[in-house]
């Protein structure tokens, strides 16, 4: 009797699970999410402009397929200022100044890139790290604001996204060897410092995805197999509980900041330091006193991803790709805007799906207990059968 | 003197947007719910504001008769675009700075988009000019006109009648007690019959309200008319709410917020005037930073002991009780 209560104890454990686990929920929500996103862009489409619509969708669908390379290739910011988006947010701290990050990173490397007389091998190294560094600076003044002044690091940040993107705007246009005043532009970066390309055919993409999807596996095993990623999460659950636990918040708050700044900053760096199609040549920045808009892309990747480091690479590759899609899009009449739109609503959605798709779960534990009155006894096992069945 | 003249007329019609919207984002934080949409929304009122003063700056209508017509319309589109804001966070009990920040990320990209596809540019430009030489009778009030009532728009007199209303509405009425009742303790304010929801729903209509004005005066006074979807207002609806934390949750510390950071602003785009200032020989970017600068300060020396809304963010749930 005691054995059966203790099964059935499991057994509900397990329905739970299925329905509230955080990989069935996670899934399904960013697609009903997505789902949502994409039904609204091509209303937005047949009401701008109804004769293409259905080619302008299938575009922005299928495009990017056609072009991998480049989806890769501009999955890379996004990859890493997604992660630096999700890495805090597991910690429960909303790094809206991704994008602050982000610029900062890409001056330090753009900086190493050009002022900087290194030998081959080493130069592109160091101006990345140079762009890590750059990062973490920026990630570290919200973390400190919010650890020792108690500062909302939501208005931190966004502070900080204007103040770092006057800094480097300022910082280019001073510096002659850095930008062309004629094309208001920044000049190629020199060979040397460039990321080496992947040599995929027509395409831009570089190492630079390798070393992004490394970051994304390893940013999983922190969170998922050391102290600091337990604390962090821990913390991310209940601060009061962790700090009563005996976990050091305020340190973790600085840290997790500064790994954020860093990552966000990395995705600086590998954005600029890529070599693109024309041999010899590379990404330039045009400063024209704009937030770049891939740190707030990244806010989409990351609760696209649900801050889950894996997530993240998948759903960086989505945006991507749906935006390569929507710059095909142009070719119909269709602004490349769209896919910004569509990403709005996704994030808009995203927020929410969770719920709505907790509805969608009760349902089915509703289902699933219904089933349960009929065969009382289910073995441990079965939970798995169930789990299929549920999906 | 002339620079002090010159300096007040241009931080007036600076200041009242940054007022406006930050009266609104007072509203809904008192209710309970963190409005960082108040970008996306003054975006928004400012740019159906600027399309209705497109379409009929043909006609035979006086300028600030448009300007007024041009305000309600973008108070209609600011509660709106509110509204996806409270069903969001208030009926879908979503995380309220997620959802303010892909609001804020909609509209640029959805005004791109339309401008592009109808204007073939960034943005709507009008050709009607708002401002006003100098005001009938108050304008020739010595000093005082010169300040307040010369080379200016009429926004100012109508921000400065919304600070009035809010301010009444806010510690007056039983509505705004009922309002800050549910930023404070939701649950005792349902315990003695307040429907915490519609509460939650009118302080976001009413940022929303405000947002969308403030959105237009921004267009009117500071941009000539005009709404570009790149620049759109400027990070306005983040420093409202910087200004907002500034003035601790209370309208006319506010008021003086809001002066202090146009004053700062102001200073900033018009050093070349400023013999003192240019001499100095310090760039110019640095002053832009100021604004953003000077918010960090300040939110360094007030949040220690920060008034903020007890019940701010949190999605009510009626079954927590």
């Amino acid at each position: 009797m005691q054995d059966k209560k203790r099964v059935s104890q499991k057994n509900k454990y397990s329905i739970k699970n299925i329905t509230k686990g955080s990989g069935f929920s996670a899934f399904s929500s960013a697609l009903l999410a997505i789902a949502l996103g994409l039904i609204f862009g091509f209303v937005i489409m047949l009401f701008a402009n109804p004769g293409s619509a259905f080619k302008g969708f299938n575009y922005i669908l299928t495009g990017g397929l056609s072009r991998f390379g480049n989806v890769l290739y501009f999955a890379t910011p996004i990859l890493m200022t997604g992660l630096a988006v999700g890495f805090a947010f597991r910690m429960g701290l909303f790094n809206i100044g991704a994008s602050g990050q982000y610029t900062m990173g890409m001056f330090f490397a753009l900086y190493v890139g050009f002022m900087w007389d290194l030998p081959t091998g080493i130069h592109w190294i160091v101006a990345i790290l140079a762009g890590m560094l750059g990062g973490m600076i920026w990630g570290f003044i919200p973390g400190i604001f919010k650890a020792l002044l108690n500062v909302n690091e939501v208005i931190t940040s966004i502070m900080f996204n204007y103040i770092g993107m006057y800094f480097v705007d300022m910082w280019i246009r001073s510096n002659s060897t850095m930008y062309i005043s004629t094309m208001s532009r920044t000049n190629y970066v020199p060979l040397s410092a460039q990321i080496p390309s992947l040599g995929v055919e027509g395409s831009n993409v570089n190492f630079g995805i390798i070393f992004a999807v490394i970051l994304g596996i390893v940013l999983y095993i922190v969170l998922e197999k050391t102290t600091f990623g337990y604390e962090l999460k821990a913390t991310g659950f209940n601060k009061h509980a962790a700090d009563y636990a005996g976990m050091k918040g305020k340190r973790n708050i600085v840290l997790t900041m500064i790994i954020a700044g860093g990552l966000a900053g990395l995705g600086g760096a590998f954005l600029i330091l890529s070599p693109s199609g024309i041999a010899g040549s590379s990404m330039t920045y045009e400063p024209v006193n704009i937030i770049a808009a891939n740190g707030f892309n990244g806010i989409a990747v990351a609760l696209l991803g649900n801050s889950h480091p894996i997530g993240i690479i998948f759903s960086s590759f989505f945006i991507s790709h749906i935006q390569r899609g929507g710059s095909l899009a142009n070719l119909v009449g269709y602004k490349p805007e769209i896919i910004d739109v569509v990403i709005a609503v996704i994030i808009y959605f995203s927020a929410f799906a969770m719920i709505m798709n907790a509805a969608l779960g009760r349902f089915i534990r509703k289902y699933i207990t219904h089933k349960e009155v009929e065969v009382p006894v289910i073995e441990p096992d079965a939970s798995e059968e169930i789990k299929k069945e549920a999906e | 003197m002339d620079t002090i003249y010159y300096l007040i007329q241009n931080m007036l019609p600076v200041a009242i947007p940054l007022l406006l919207v930050a009266l609104g984002g007072m509203f809904s934080e008192r209710s309970g719910v963190i409005n960082i949409a108040l970008e996306g929304i003054m975006l928004f009122g400012a740019f159906f504001g600027a399309l209705f003063v497109y379409l009929v700056q043909d006609s035979s209508m006086g300028p600030q008769t448009i300007l007024l017509l041009g305000m309600i319309v973008a108070a209609v589109s600011g509660i709106i675009y509110s509204l996806m804001l409270s069903f969001a966070a208030v009926t879908m009990k979503a995380d309220q700075t997620i959802t303010g920040t892909s609001l804020n990320m909609l509209i640029p990209a959805a005004i791109l988009l339309f401008s592009k596809m109808y204007f073939n540019s960034d943005g709507i430009t009008t050709s009607k000019s708002f401002y006003i030489r100098k005001m009938p009778v108050l304008g020739d009030i010595p000093i005082i006109g010169e300040m307040f009532f010369q080379k200016t728009y009429l926004t100012v007199l109508i921000g400065l009648l919304f600070l009035v209303a809010a301010v009444i509405i806010f510690y007056k009425t039983k509505f705004g007690l009922r309002l800050r009742a549910c930023g404070e303790h939701p649950q005792a304010a349902d315990s003695v019959g307040i429907n915490v929801y519609v509460m939650r729903y009118a302080g976001v209509s009413l940022s929303g309200l405000l947002g969308g004005i403030g959105g237009f005066f921004y267009a009117v006074g500071v941009m000539d008319g005009n709404v570009n979807g790149h620049t759109g207002v400027a990070g306005f609806g983040f420093l409202a709410l910087a200004v907002m934390i500034f003035g601790q949750w209370k309208p006319i510390r506010i008021l003086f917020a809001a002066l202090f950071f146009a004053f700062l602003r102001t200073l900033a785009y018009s050093v070349s005037l400023i013999p003192f200032l240019d001499n100095l020989g310090i760039d110019q970017t640095y002053y832009k930073m100021l604004p953003y600068v000077a918010t960090m300060v300040v939110l360094a020396f007030t949040s220690k002991k920060s008034r903020a809304p007890k019940a701010e963010g949190i999605p009510y749930d009626k079954s927590q009780r």
